[in-house]
């Protein structure tokens, strides 16, 4: 037998369940509803008077090699963090440091764009300096070095300190969950602490890593403000990261411009930004499906 | 030849001379520190010498030597493995400091910058009729609340339909194709780019108020669609802790079920459910880009959520740093400030939340 009030109750809790799925359906909704103008228009029409493909490119080029040098410089890192965090700190420091790690993702992302131009630009010139005079022969530092260091390259290390703390909150869940009983095995046959990381934690780890590395992925794609203040975004593609004059990614270049864009102009931009949603939904997912497999397989929830 | 063999023999029978050692040599405990000293001295001196000092430097490479002299010498003494626990010891706790420096730069150069203009000014005044001859008042008033007014609206919003979800996943929904599916989303909603949130927040609008809309509101819908997965997430891993016998007990007494969440489960989770929704506003209080599409910027003070621009902390942040007046000083002033002022309300938030879960946790023995 229900009451009125259990029914009312029972109601609306779906009713919020349902909601949000028809506003995540309302944003792709409205997204391309604002941007099928731009989809369909003459291309002389749209700013660079090409196709709509053409002047995306270039934007979608940046938030990839963006995204992929602040991966590449976070992941590692951030295992290592989770690591000291997990095994190597002190039991009684850990959960304060843990937080410290985690004040790390509080910081707003208009506060870091600051800090890295004022801070982190000028600090990098000289590596910068460095690995265009040792490494040049590379096409990635074949230079000339950017004197106010907006360059891809620093905008790259920014957002690895963007995404380092997410990375490492996930390695830190799962490097905890890690079997006791493993653990101790192995350090009850004579290993090293390394060598029962090696054996016990990492492996169960893996896909944890793999999972949070993608979240992060997904926020490199999307951060908008750092990338708009660092860069002086242009539209060329280029794989040389420490000269001025490197593509902006699609985020920063819809906070850029869209203030002052009118007409097809807007629709361009939100048609830019359908592309981004598409790209993070498909990372995201992916992540979420490594996390939920695994969830299935080790029992801990 | 029989002598020999006899000396032989004898020589096998006696006894060793000294205690066998079953366990290998090992370092003293003060060697890592002793090598760390040497280290640090060795790169100190070699980098005066050679007159090329700088501290980034000389960090780097005192970290280097450290790690490869700890590995050598431990490799001589205590053997392969042993060494190679040391050197990824010192490579870890290495990684944590380098983790640490961006959030002390961040604070220290936020707070050197911001600290100029700290004043009662920037609390009171807007940046109306700012700018020529009296370029140096004028402050953040309107983008302070501007900020609270549109995150208010938005936390208003997004705290039911997050928390009543969460009661729906939780006690309603258990394994249910509705359920999974809005946790699937709900998951990937988390990871939606902020500015995505904000286009979408002018699509809707534009379709309505035509393309020139800005307003407030815009704003804080922009920010629930931000704010309700980490709402829904949070409070659903806090209702899921809470024990089953508490529910049984309740069905027990006859309780409605209803009545049972409103009076049982959420009183047990309070703590928690407010500790997360704390940490929801402090991650949205700062976002940047769904505010630039959908709110814009204003120089004067606007409560009025509901018509026309209004001015936010991050927003103006941004605009007095990428787009100063001139002279451009007290523009870049006003924005370290603004971050300042940012970081502190996101502290504060996240202090208030970690206070909140452990102050008011429920006792368990």
């Amino acid at each position: 037998m229900q009451q009125p009030g259990d029914r009312i109750f029972a109601a609306s809790a779906k009713g919020a369940g349902i909601l949000i799925l028809v506003v995540l359906a309302g944003v792709a909704a409205f997204l391309v509803i604002q941007a099928i103008p731009a989809l369909v228009a003459n291309p002389a029409d749209l700013p660079g008077g090409r196709n709509i493909a053409v002047y995306v490119a270039p934007f979608i080029f940046g938030t990839v090699i963006s995204s992929a040098i602040a991966l590449i410089i976070a992941t590692p890192l951030a295992i290592a963090v989770a690591l000291f965090i997990t095994h190597y700190a002190p039991r009684r420091l850990a959960q304060g440091l843990g937080y410290l790690i985690d004040l790390l993702a509080a910081v707003p992302s208009i506060v870091y764009g600051l800090w890295g131009l004022a801070v982190l630009a000028p600090a990098m010139l000289g590596l910068s300096t460095w690995l265009n005079t040792y490494l040049g022969w590379i096409p990635l530092f074949a230079g000339p070095v950017s004197v106010t260091g907006r360059t891809m390259l620093v905008v790259g290390v920014t957002l690895a300190v963007m995404i380092l703390p997410i990375i490492t909150a996930v390695s830190r869940e799962v490097f905890l969950q890690t079997p006791k009983l493993h653990e101790e095995a192995a350090l009850a046959l004579g290993a090293t602490r390394w060598e029962m990381i090696r054996m016990s934690v990492l492996p169960f780890g893996r896909s944890g890593i793999i999972s949070g590395a993608m979240l992060g992925l997904g926020r490199a794609l999307g951060e908008t403000m750092a990338v708009a203040i660092i860069l002086s975004g242009s539209s060329i593609i280029t794989f040389n990261l420490i000269s001025s004059g490197n593509p902006s990614s699609i985020a920063a270049n819809i906070a850029l411009n869209f203030p002052d864009s009118t007409g097809l102009a807007v629709n361009t931009l939100i048609a830019s930004g359908l592309v981004l949603f598409v790209i993070t939904l498909l990372v995201n997912s992916l992540a979420r499906y490594i996390i939920n497999r695994r969830r299935e397989f080790s029992g801990a929830n | 030849m029989t002598i020999d063999t006899e000396r032989a023999q004898q020589e096998k029978v006696e006894p060793p001379t000294g205690p066998v050692s079953l366990v290998r040599a090992e370092l003293p405990r003060w060697a890592p520190y002793g090598i760390l000293v040497g280290s640090l001295v060795v790169v100190g001196v070699l980098l005066a010498v050679t007159g090329g000092f700088s501290i980034g430097l000389f960090v780097f490479l005192s970290a280097v030597l450290f790690g490869l002299v700890t590995y050598l010498i431990s490799r001589l003494v205590e053997g392969a493995r042993k060494a190679t626990d040391r050197l990824v010891t010192i490579v870890v706790t290495v990684a944590f400091l380098i983790a640490l420096i961006p959030l002390i730069s961040v604070v220290i150069t936020v707070v050197t910058n911001g600290v100029a203009r700290f004043d009662s000014a920037f609390f009171t005044e807007s940046m109306r009729g700012v700018g020529g001859a009296n370029d140096l008042a004028g402050g953040g008033y309107h983008a302070i609340m501007g900020t609270l007014i549109i995150t208010a609206l938005a936390a208003v919003m997004s705290i039911p339909v997050g928390v009543l979800t969460a009661v729906y996943l939780v006690e309603y929904g258990s394994k249910s194709r509705l359920a999974r599916a809005v946790t699937f989303f709900v998951d990937v909603m988390t990871g939606i780019p902020s500015i995505v949130a904000g286009l979408f927040a002018f699509a809707l609008f534009a379709l309505f108020f035509g393309p020139s809309i800005r307003l407030g509101f815009a704003g804080s819908v922009a920010l629930s669609v931000l704010m309700i997965p980490v709402v829904v997430r949070s409070t659903e891993e806090m209702l899921k802790i809470v024990p089953n016998e508490l529910r049984e007990a309740a069905f027990a007494l006859g309780t409605p079920k209803w009545r049972t969440i409103l009076k049982i489960v959420i009183p047990t989770s309070i703590a928690g459910i407010a500790s997360g929704i704390t940490l929801a506003i402090a991650r949205v209080i700062g976002e940047t880009a769904p505010l630039l599409i959908a709110v814009g910027i204003t120089t004067g003070v606007n409560f009025n959520p509901f018509a026309n621009r209004m001015a936010t902390l991050p927003v103006f942040a941004y605009y007095s740093y990428a787009a100063p007046g001139v002279p451009r000083e007290p523009y870049l002033d006003r924005a370290w400030t603004a971050a300042l002022v940012l970081i502190i309300i996101v502290l504060v938030l996240n202090l208030v939340a970690r206070l909140v879960a452990r102050v008011f946790a429920p006792k368990t023995r």
